[in-house]
């Protein structure tokens, strides 16, 4: 591909490990602009945890009437991020709603119902973000709710901020979107690709960084394009295509093809000197610092093959999954799964009855020729796992421990380090859930480690309660003595 | 997070198991097409008779095990592994002798170990070997290529009683392979030199297969493209092949720069016996052969060095079995010594070290 007089640059020199070529699939939504002009549905439900992190502490009451863009709840502990109002209306109701994971176990959400106004809070003021120092953009950012939207959720003013601890020379802008079906960061570059390179200017501005590369796999060339004559008067933002190779868009995969370089196991990636933003992050900075803007909309893909016509819908926070399939024309009868995200890393949901949150980057609905529904054969150690494998483990190893309940050697072969991208499953000949295994073996870690930190919370509370006891009782013997002591002193 | 979901992929990915097998027995086909027409009648009955059986007792034993025989059956496994057992055989070698390796193979190369997947041992191998070491005699009577209507070919009802009967094989016809060869004349004192030149061996037949050998290995230039073909299909990783074949040729080279009167050249010993055939189709096999690409290079390497010592200095003129046992007994060692370097971890699976300056 050439752009002659862009600057479009191929770095990578560095090989990638592994990855799988999946269908893209991404040719139902890609070439059909973004849908914003959404009707307010009747109700919107806005959970308290839409973030890696601590649920966010609410400061309005039922009852109370709200405008769009308000604060409902903030952010509290160290990780956590605010939720602000999808539009103005009603709070009717703070009760437990079905929250979208794969349990969609009821968790605590805000219910509003819209006065169909739409009227806005009053904004702070539009500031030169420029003028403005790092540690107001990352407060900005912090009050505008803004979490990564690429569907890892974690709170973006914390990332911002490690500018300050750690120098960051690379800013990288994660615009790979390997996932199947998955679309909307696409469309967002192609049609807004000036406010995310406003949005990137900001970040560097707030790191500190004087270089950002934005990484686009290439089979998107719209994309590519927009953001190449976007990025064209600032030389210090590259646009880079990176092959489409699943899962190019994994941080430390871009990271390593990108700048050669490799975070260590304990680490993170600003331990490099690099620091990853999602592109639809990257807007939400924009619009949050240069316009004041909280995070109350999303760009998200609707898709799969019960869907009529796939769209990627800009909707509103909190608006229910089922309303917008059912906007897209959903058929619930051919509909054999409902993942959250992409068909590889995404979460499956038992139903769709759950609203829309910041990190949900599709919708899929998704038919019976789409899915793997064959019965798992014996592995016959055809190795496939391990060529596909982007980490280097070795799944078919750590598969026959994990199944005969050897999770401590399965963790020797790096179960730990696996990121459940479902390369594995994907090739098995032998259809063979592979990554299935692997993510109930980290569950059952996280749930040992859990439960040894319970242990010794326990042991500690108890050890403490025996000091404290211990004092008591001394301090009242001290006493008892003292007050002998003082009788029989006083005493003639 | 539950234990067993069916995976979120979209379908159709990859290629089934019965792909695969398919694959490598449309790789097969050439090699095993002329070895049937190199030997005639008694060859092709050998042939059905060693596949027939491993399918049937593939079926008796899942039939035992309580697992569903059609399915099982039809991933294919067992079929090819009588094929390569058939192609490793005496081509005109009696029919007990292939029903016997198939039951070695299938019952205790393979199904008590757990079935497909669990085998320690490559199934075909494995009789391969029991069958030279228990019948020495029948594992190593060769005889010279005789396609139908030649002069020394039987025709199907004579050959129905070679295999099925006790009619013993023609005179005249009966030979020995080159390596056999080879060390007889050199046990006997005679050079090298001499030894090829007054053998019946051209390195040309030996490529192209028109000499004695078993049934399906006589032509290297027709098992190696099968296997060519089968890396370009990705059905195999190039690594076994390569380090295999290079091992025995740069040892081979080696030996025979030193001294050419005793060691034969590394042309003569890529095309005898059955080498080709195992670096594409028998050390490939995935169950025994290691996971990883550095590991499936070693263990290419290692047999072939097993190879050429056997051949070499050995009581067997033929190493390719025992090499191959050999290796598939140090797969779980390499599997679990040899693995790929983790992303951000050093070789030995330490976390790399951060840059200095960043902490």
């Amino acid at each position: 591909m050439a752009f002659p007089g862009f600057k479009l640059t191929w770095q990578g020199r560095r090989k990638i490990k592994g990855g799988v070529h999946l269908e893209s699939r991404k040719e139902f939504t890609a070439d059909k602009p973004i849908v914003s002009d959404l009707l307010l549905p009747e109700r919107l439900y806005l959970p308290l945890q839409q973030h890696a992190g601590q649920p966010a502490e609410p400061v309005v009451r039922v009852g109370d009437k709200v405008l769009k863009g308000q604060l409902l709840a903030a952010g509290q502990g160290s990780i956590s991020a605010p939720v602000h109002a999808s539009t103005s209306g009603t709070i009717v109701a703070l009760e437990d709603f079905p929250a979208p994971h794969p349990s969609a176990l009821p968790a605590p959400t805000f219910i509003l119902e819209p006065d169909g106004e739409d009227r806005w809070v009053e904004l702070g003021p539009e500031a030169d973000p420029f003028g403005l120092a790092p540690e107001d953009i990352c407060a900005r950012v912090d009050a505008a709710g803004i979490v990564g939207m690429g569907g890892a959720a974690f709170p973006a003013a914390i990332k911002l901020s490690l500018g300050r601890r750690t120098r960051i020379r690379t800013l990288l802008i994660n615009g790979g979107e390997c996932e199947p079906y998955l679309s909307c960061d696409d469309r967002l570059m192609r049609e807004r690709a000036a406010g995310i390179v406003d949005g990137i200017r900001i970040m560097l501005h707030s790191l500190g960084c004087r270089h950002a590369i934005v990484a686009v796999e290439d089979n998107k060339p719209a994309a590519l394009a927009a953001m190449l004559e976007a990025a064209r008067p600032h030389g210090f933002i590259e646009v880079a295509a990176v092959p489409s190779l699943y899962p190019m868009g994994w941080d430390k995969n871009l990271i390593r093809y990108l700048t050669g370089k490799e975070v260590p196991a304990n680490g993170r990636s600003a331990d490099v000197g690099v620091l990853l933003h999602n592109v639809q992050t990257a807007y939400a900075v924009q619009q949050a610092v240069r316009f004041g803007r909280p995070l109350i909309r999303r760009v998200v893909t609707v898709s799969g093959g019960a869907v009529a016509a796939p769209r990627n819908l800009e909707a509103p926070l909190g608006t229910l999954l089922s309303e917008l399939l059912a906007y897209c024309g959903h058929r619930p009868d051919r509909t054999v799964r409902y993942v959250m995200g992409g068909p590889m890393m995404g979460d499956r949901l038992p139903h769709p009855h759950v609203p829309l949150i910041k990190g949900a980057c599709g919708i899929l609905a998704l038919s019976a020729g789409e899915i793997q529904a064959e019965d798992a054969k014996p592995c016959i150690r055809c190795s496939r796992c391990v060529t596909a494998c982007p980490v280097g483990l070795l799944p078919l190893e750590m598969m026959s421990r994990i199944r005969t309940g050897q999770t401590d050697a399965a963790v020797g072969f790096g179960l730990e380090d696996c990121i459940r991208c479902g390369s594995c499953s994907y090739v098995c000949p032998s259809r063979i859930p592979l990554v299935h295994y692997f993510k109930y073996g980290q569950g059952e870690l996280m749930a040992r480690r859990e439960a040894q930190r319970k242990t010794e919370e326990t042991n500690r509370l108890a050890a403490e309660k025996q000091r404290r006891l211990e004092r008591t009782r001394q301090e009242a013997a001290q006493r008892k003595a003292q007050a002998q002591a003082a009788a029989s002193g006083g005493a003639p | 997070m539950s234990a067993l979901r069916v995976p979120v992929a979209p379908a159709r990915a990859a290629t089934p198991v019965q792909g695969i097998m398919v694959r490598v027995m449309l790789a097969l086909v050439p090699a095993t097409g002329f070895g049937l027409l190199l030997f005639g009648w008694p060859a092709l009955y050998l042939f059905a008779t060693t596949v027939l059986s491993a399918l049937l007792f593939e079926a008796v034993c899942l039939r035992l095990s309580a697992k569903p025989v059609a399915p099982y059956l039809q991933d294919g496994s067992a079929l090819l592994t009588g094929w390569l057992l058939a192609l490793s055989l005496p081509p005109w070698a009696p029919w007990w002798l292939g029903a016997a390796g198939s039951a070695l193979a299938i019952v205790v190369g393979k199904q008590v170990y757990g079935g497909i997947g669990q085998n320690l041992f490559n199934p075909a191998m494995f009789a391969r070997v029991a069958l030279l070491v228990s019948f020495p005699l029948e594992m190593t009577r060769w005889v010279n290529p005789a396609p139908p209507f030649s002069e020394h070919a039987p025709g199907p009802l004579e050959a129905l009683g070679m295999t099925f009967g006790q009619a013993a094989a023609i005179d005249g016809v009966t030979s020995a392979t080159l390596i056999g060869y080879v060390k007889t004349e050199l046990s006997q004192g005679r050079p090298l030199s001499e030894a090829l030149a007054s053998g019946q061996f051209g390195l040309g037949a030996a490529w192209l297969g028109w000499i004695p050998g078993s049934l399906g290995e006589t032509s290297a230039v027709l098992v190696a493209g099968g296997g060519l073909w089968l890396i370009r299909q990705r059905v195999i990783g190039w690594h076994i092949p390569a380090s295999l074949l290079a091992t025995v040729a740069a040892l081979a080279t080696i030996f025979h720069l030193i001294d050419g009167e005793r060691y034969l050249g590394p042309l003569w010993h890529l095309a005898s016996g059955g080498v080709m055939l195992a670096a594409f189709f028998i050390a490939t096999d995935y169950v025994t052969s290691p996971s990883s690409p550095r590991g499936q290079l070693l263990f290419g390497a290692g047999c072939g060095l097993v190879i050429f010592v056997i051949r070499t200095f050995g009581g067997f003129p033929e190493g390719v079995g025992f090499a191959v046992l050999l290796m598939n007994a140090l797969t779980p060692v390499i599997d679990y010594y040899v693995r790929p370097r983790i992303y951000g971890r050093d070789a030995k699976g330490r976390p790399l070290k951060l840059p200095e300056d960043k902490r």
